[in-house]
């Protein structure tokens, strides 16, 4: 170790990978991954999320997890966002691109992707 | 892209109870479900929570599963890592929230109450990150202090930071560690000095040292190099146990990866300051904790203390000034050095600062490690963090500082815990050791046990240790036995201030501690072994003796045939009411096993 730009230079390239376990992180996408979700195709839904996330340099500020099936199997792949102090957005009928969006403009740019909630698909 | 961590613990505690083979059987069953560059297993330290091991934490949820199984592995990856379904029955959920809540409350391992009371700082790292990979150690902030001392502070401004950062030595005594480093770091550069580290860790009942070492080794490495630096040594040497094999097998590959970094050998981060670590293995004698005696092992001589002064600080090591602190007072230098000396400063009571790790141990239910404030109350302790008492047993005692320290009685329950006012109610903080005793545990029998301890690990050199805790043993021995007088309450009073002012190092000045605090707090339990005769706990088996109730006896004979001594026979008196003749036990046959007891429906013997 010559210098401490060495030291910091590990420091950034590994933190990404261990920030998971600090659970220090506000906000949680949910993915339902039942048997109905996994059947609709949520496993690439899932894992455009945890990618796009870390393309995003979203690390460490947002969880992608998993949960069972929330009872709405006809509109899966589900997708449920929670942000401290803000009502839950559920999200239906997602694909990779569509989480793609939900990212980009709801997690970054905080503006919920009203044409993809439940609320949206109940009403058309 | 990776998603989520399965944590397993690879603590000694759930070594032993087979982690190494639950986290091969993980790695094989996300291979076989396809997961594996989703889901990465990764070998941790220590969680604490021993009693429940093995453990696996799965991040980013948290959820902490405990006494796993290999059979339990299939279920949590298919159901948990693909479905996102957390296997509730394997859930570890004693959050103290309300039933009905339990769908929240399971949810985090930081939600427990095991886990939620504690502050943790020198094990910050245990159960975190993996211990035998330097970059997960890096980027949780490693070796960032001393990459600090070396660029940004001079010696005597490291020095300065641990002085007022208030920092004690968490080994036994608590001397302040500034103190110790400042008395070693005069004539810097032109003469050779030594930075050891203590991982002797010899009370019974204490592993909070090679917890450190397995799950945070570097830690210790960054702190000691960090000491170097501020006195001017180029050398440290690591003194652990031998019966420590995993401790020592992640401190050696983790000085391997910190030398293959150049964070050990010359030209360290670029500046002239050069540092290099070895570890020397002790082969488990109790007096090599002792500081002089520590060194002399290293020395390659036999392990026997010397007269203080001259202090290591002067005359340490090979004769050079050296500085001696124990892993538990590493592992909190390098956050004092990167958060400063007011944040630590801040944490524990007026002249105790920061945390104290123990090791919970005997009558309580979550037996393992906890990290906590100082001053925190012995009740929070065991009644909170440790879970209580199990089988609505009362609270006794408890013992800290192992054979060194003293038993700390019920009513003082309440009492914050930091240095000194554990010295001044008789025992002493020693290296964290906490064993909790119910009314089950005679005190009587406790002292004995730490005596014969201290007794046998007594080196010899000294003649107020050899002999005189040899004869308090004979005194208590013959208590135990039934032949006590009262006179031998005073005798041992004497001797045990004999032996604590004359003796030559630590051990003996300490021995008599367990005698002592046990007398001043527990001196109706000697008085009840000696005047009449009898254990009130029902330990001591001399005072023991078992009998039937003829009356209650109906005879049947289950008492007789599970005496493994065949001390119970038939009598000829047949109880109003009974068929059969009712049984006897005799007493000169009997071994005082108490087989017998649960074998009897009828509740007609009784211990007395």
């Amino acid at each position: 170790m010559k210098s401490l730009a060495e030291l910091a230079a590990i420091r950034e390239k590994m933190k990404d990978k261990i920030v998971l376990r600090e659970g220090g992180a506000n906000t949680r996408i949910v993915v339902g991954m039942a048997t109905c979700g996994i059947a609709a195709g949520a496993r690439p839904v899932l894992n455009a999320f945890v990618e796009g996330v870390d393309k995003e340099g979203l690390n460490g500020q947002v969880i992608v997890s998993q949960t069972g099936c929330i009872g709405i199997c006809q509109y899966e792949p589900v997708v449920e966002v929670m942000e401290p102090g803000k009502e839950k957005v559920t999200y239906v009928k997602m694909t990779a691109e569509k989480a793609e969006k939900v990212l980009k403009e709801h997690i970054k740019g905080g503006k919920v992707v009203q044409e993809y909630t439940i609320a949206n698909a109940k009403n058309a | 892209m990776i998603r989520a961590h399965v944590l397993c613990c690879g603590g000694t505690g759930c070594t032993s109870s087979g982690s190494p083979k639950i986290q091969d059987a993980f790695v094989s069953e996300i291979e076989k479900n396809g997961l594996t560059d989703e889901i990465k297993v990764v070998q941790t330290g220590c969680f604490g929570l021993c009693a429940l091991g093995p453990v696996v934490i799965i991040y980013p949820d948290g959820t902490f599963y405990s006494n796993v199984t290999v059979e339990d592995v299939s279920e949590i990856v298919s159901e948990h890592l693909l479905k996102g379904r957390i296997v509730e029955r394997l859930v570890y959920n004693d959050t103290g929230a309300a039933e009905e809540n339990a769908e929240e409350a399971h949810a985090s391992l930081n939600d427990t109450i095991f886990y939620k009371s504690q502050h943790r700082l020198a094990l910050r790292n245990c159960g975190v990150i993996n211990p035998e990979n330097i970059d997960e150690y890096i980027a949780m902030d490693g070796y960032a202090a001393l990459g600090k001392v070396l660029t940004e502070m001079t010696p005597d401004e490291v020095i300065q930071t641990i002085l007022d950062s208030g920092l004690r030595g968490r080994g036994g005594a608590g001397f302040p560690t500034g103190m110790k480093w400042k008395f070693a770091s005069g004539n810097r550069g032109n003469v050779q000095k030594y930075v050891c580290c203590n991982a002797d860790e010899g009370d019974p009942g204490a592993f909070m040292d090679r917890s450190i070492l397995e799950g945070d080794p570097h830690a210790l490495i960054e702190a000691m190099a960090i000491a170097g630096y501020a006195i001017g040594a180029n050398q440290g040497y690591v003194y652990v146990r031998a019966e420590y094999p995993i401790a020592v097998k992640r401190l050696q590959i983790a000085i391997d990866q910190a030398k293959e970094y150049g964070l050990l050998g010359k030209n360290i981060f670029g500046t002239d300051f050069e540092f290099d670590l070895g570890i020397r293995l002790g082969a488990g004698a109790f007096v090599c904790g002792e500081e002089t005696a520590l060194m002399t092992s290293i020395e390659g001589k036999r392990g026997e203390p010397r007269p203080r002064p001259p202090f290591p600080a002067v005359k340490g090591l090979f004769d050079r000034p050296t500085v001696l602190n124990n892993v538990e007072t590493y592992a909190n230098i390098p956050q004092i050095i990167l958060k400063g000396a007011d944040w630590f400063n801040s944490i524990g009571t007026e002249k105790s600062k920061g945390t104290k790790v123990f090791a919970l141990g005997g009558k309580i239910k979550n037996t393992g490690l906890v990290e906590v404030p100082m001053g925190t109350t012995l009740r929070h302790i065991i009644e909170e963090i440790g879970g209580g008492i199990p089988n609505g047993k009362k609270f006794k005692a408890a013992q800290t500082g192992g054979p060194s320290g003293g038993c700390i009685p019920a009513h003082l329950i309440d009492t914050p815990i930091d240095y000194d006012n554990l010295l001044e109610i008789g025992s002493m903080m020693g290296s964290g050791g906490l064993i909790v005793m119910d009314e089950d545990n005679c005190m009587v029998d406790i002292a004995r046990f730490f005596l014969d301890f201290t007794v046998d690990e007594s080196c010899g050199k000294c003649t107020p240790c050899r002999v005189g805790t040899k004869r308090l043993l004979e005194i208590l021995d013959k208590i135990i036995s039934g032949n006590g007088e009262l006179e031998d309450l005073d005798r041992m009073e004497e001797l045990a201030n004999y032996i604590k002012s004359a003796s030559l190092c630590g051990l003996g000045q300490t021995a008599p501690n367990p005698v002592l605090s046990t007398l001043r707090y527990f001196r109706e339990e000697y008085i009840a072994h000696i005047v009449d005769k009898k254990c009130p706990a029902g330990v001591c088996k001399s005072l023991l003796s078992f009998t039937i109730d003829a009356d209650k006896c109906i005879g049947c004979g289950m008492c007789a045939k599970n005496c493994p001594a065949s001390a119970i026979s038939r009598t000829d008196y047949i109880a109003p009411g009974h068929k059969l003749a009712s049984f006897t036990i005799d007493s000169a046959k009997c071994v005082k096993c108490g087989a017998c007891m649960p074998t009897c429906k009828f509740k007609a013997i009784s211990k007395g």
